[in-house]
């Protein structure tokens, strides 16, 4: 496609896992240009260059840099958040386990640019693989004497979606169940172990780099004004050819899909589509010539996310795919605020219901009730990202929800592509639906 | 000292502060106590970082990846999320059942195996993706189930 590719930098040509291949392409360059410029001057490339975060929320990183309370006499942390778990989302694992010194060296860019000396990367606990690629790449890092007077700990999760969450990032890293902190205080004030502390996605540390060799100014012009730069799309589901594509922000949709991915398998029809991870609102076929950055997805009402773009063919029932969602949610909800843990379990108990024909009409607005309840009024983004999509499920496919009451069942009969699809959260025993009545 | 105390202390001095290493401890302690986490475990952990069991255990029962009950030598989990329902999981999740004689959250009665449904593990480019002791296959099929297990039964 002739993108010059910022993140994954064409890793797939050399192995860019080896330090010399990686300084033969210019690595580590950056950082050599970047210690010799004052902080203020790195923090002033990112305000620049518009780098907005990768992780889902899209907000401007020199921005968050400059909120980093001074003066304090506390140390100040950076956090890379490697626990990449959004479903449909895999760009951080690829970028990590093929150019994991492109992460290092953002890494070192920003502590400079911060006044860190820690940095600490909370890496998913299940990417094993990436682990042993980061920690093999640290090492050969600090014999090269890269890392100066900074320590980089890396820190393995165990499992926990919330833990993506920043506030939760912190208490796990702290050593505590991964729950959510209230804000006010923010990270930036107030955030590892009470540090001004700054917390980013492993693709914006990755961009950070080559900011900083190109200039904060060359970057902006990159794709669109309002959300410059490229962004790993990775696409999955009913596609021909799924996988992660680094692409300018801004390419139409219509051509991730049909051009890059290839179309829909099996001579199917596309159904719907889901552009940026499962917690993002679903988009219709109409809806194809959205251009794929931060400001055009949400002008068409749906949120570009983590750019996780999950494609869904005709087979798909969207009762089932809502409630698999749904499943999704109730597992990884934290428990610590009753509209996010207790709004979960009755979406799952009123979709199940639904899915199999013994729910009544009351109980489709109960559903839309039961979102509504959750929509803004939870500690974290957990509850939003769990009603969020439902309530568009069964906006957009209104006629499908409904005639799974008209007809006391599944229209699809048994031939969904979702049909019977087990939930992780039917193996604990301590979640007995049974006992909530609607 | 024992070695996993030892073991634990060096992951803690990576800290400001101890309480930090209770992952990387309660990891090092399921490795070896082999793959669960009965309460000596615990203990040890709680004791290497000045911490109580009952604290321990509040932390492990909220990670996925800690079990508090006895597990199989081979851990298989199939992820069950959006993309690998879309092609296919369910059919890949009963081939393994079929297979193994278990229901997903079971370990079979020889103690080999624990089959388990996991959610979206990051690898939806290459659905459907099984995770065999913490290694990902990806793309596995329902035809390659049985060639899997024969693999993990062989290779004792």
């Amino acid at each position: 496609m002739g993108i010059d590719e910022i993140t994954l930098a064409h890793a797939d040509e050399r192995d860019l896992t080896k330090l010399a291949e990686y300084e033969a392409i210019g690595g580590y360059k950056a950082l050599e240009k970047a210690r010799k410029l004052m902080p203020e001057k790195i923090v002033e490339e990112l305000l620049t260059s518009n780098l907005r975060g990768r992780g889902g929320a899209g907000f401007p990183m020199g921005r968050k840099a400059s909120f980093l309370a001074k003066g304090t006499g506390k140390p100040t942390y950076l956090c890379v958040n490697a626990d990449e778990s959004e479903p449909g989302t895999f760009k951080d694992r690829e970028i990590m386990l093929r150019n994991p010194h492109r992460l290092i060296e953002g890494c070192l860019i920003t502590a400079h640019g911060i006044e860190s000396q820690h940095v600490f990367i909370y890496l998913r606990g299940e990417y094993l693989d990436v682990f042993e690629v980061l920690r093999g790449a640290l090492e050969q890092a600090r014999k090269a004497k890269l890392l100066d007077d900074v320590t980089i700990v890396l820190h393995r999760g165990a499992g926990a979606y919330i833990c993506g969450e920043e506030s939760a990032l912190l208490e796990s890293l702290e050593g505590r169940r991964g729950q959510p902190r209230p804000r006010p205080p923010f990270p930036a004030v107030s955030g590892l172990y009470g540090s001004p502390t700054l917390i980013n996605n492993v693709q914006t540390v990755a961009t950070v780099p080559t900011i900083i060799d190109k200039g904060g100014e060359w970057y902006a012009k990159v794709g669109p004004e309002q959300s410059p730069g490229t962004v790993v799309f990775s696409l999955s589901g009913n596609v021909v050819n799924p996988g992660n594509y680094e692409l300018e922000l801004g390419t139409p949709l219509r051509e991730l899909v049909y051009e890059i991915g290839g179309g829909i398998p099996d001579e199917r029809e596309l159904k719907a589509i889901i552009p940026g991870g499962s917690s993002t609102t679903v988009m219709t076929p109409a809806q194809l010539d959205t251009n794929l950055d931060f400001n055009s997805v949400a002008e068409a009402g749906s949120q570009l996310g983590a750019a996780a773009v999950i494609v869904i063919d005709d087979r798909a029932c969207m009762v089932q795919l809502a409630l698999r969602s749904s499943q999704f949610y109730m597992h990884e909800s934290c428990g610590k605020c009753t509209p996010c843990r207790e709004g979960t379990r009755w979406m799952v108990l009123l979709l199940q219901k639904l899915e199999e024909g013994r729910a009544e009409q009351h109980e489709l607005d109960l559903l839309l009730s039961v979102c509504d309840r959750m929509l803004g009024k939870c500690l974290c983004a957990l509850g939003d990202f769990a009603a969020g999509p439902v309530v568009e499920y069964a906006t957009a496919f209104r006629q499908e929800f409904q005639r799974h009451i008209d007809e006391g069942g599944c229209p699809f009969g048994g031939e969904s592509s979702l049909e019977g699809i087990f939930a992780p959260v039917d193996q604990h025993t301590h979640h007995p639906l049974e006992e909530v009545t609607a | 000292m024992s070695e996993l105390a030892g073991a634990i202390r060096k992951a803690a001095a990576q800290y400001p502060d101890s309480r930090s290493a209770v992952l990387p401890a309660l990891r090092l302690a399921q490795e070896e106590h082999g793959g669960w986490l009965p309460t000596e475990a615990l203990r040890e952990v709680g004791d290497t970082l000045g911490l109580t069991p009952a604290y321990c255990e509040a932390v492990a029962s909220f990670y996925d990846m800690f079990h508090l009950e006895p597990v199989g030598k081979h851990a298989i989990e199939v992820c069950t999320n959006l993309s690998c329902a879309l092609v296919g999981a369910q059919q890949v999740l009963e081939a393994f059942q079929d297979e193994l004689g278990i229901r997903p959250g079971e370990t079979t009665e020889d103690g080999e195996f624990t089959l388990r449904a996991i959610e979206c593990a990051g690898g939806c480019g290459k659905a459907v993706v099984v995770s065999v002791d913490e290694r990902y296959r990806e793309p596995v099929r329902p035809e390659d189930v049985p060639a899997i297990v024969k693999e993990l039964r062989g290779g004792d």
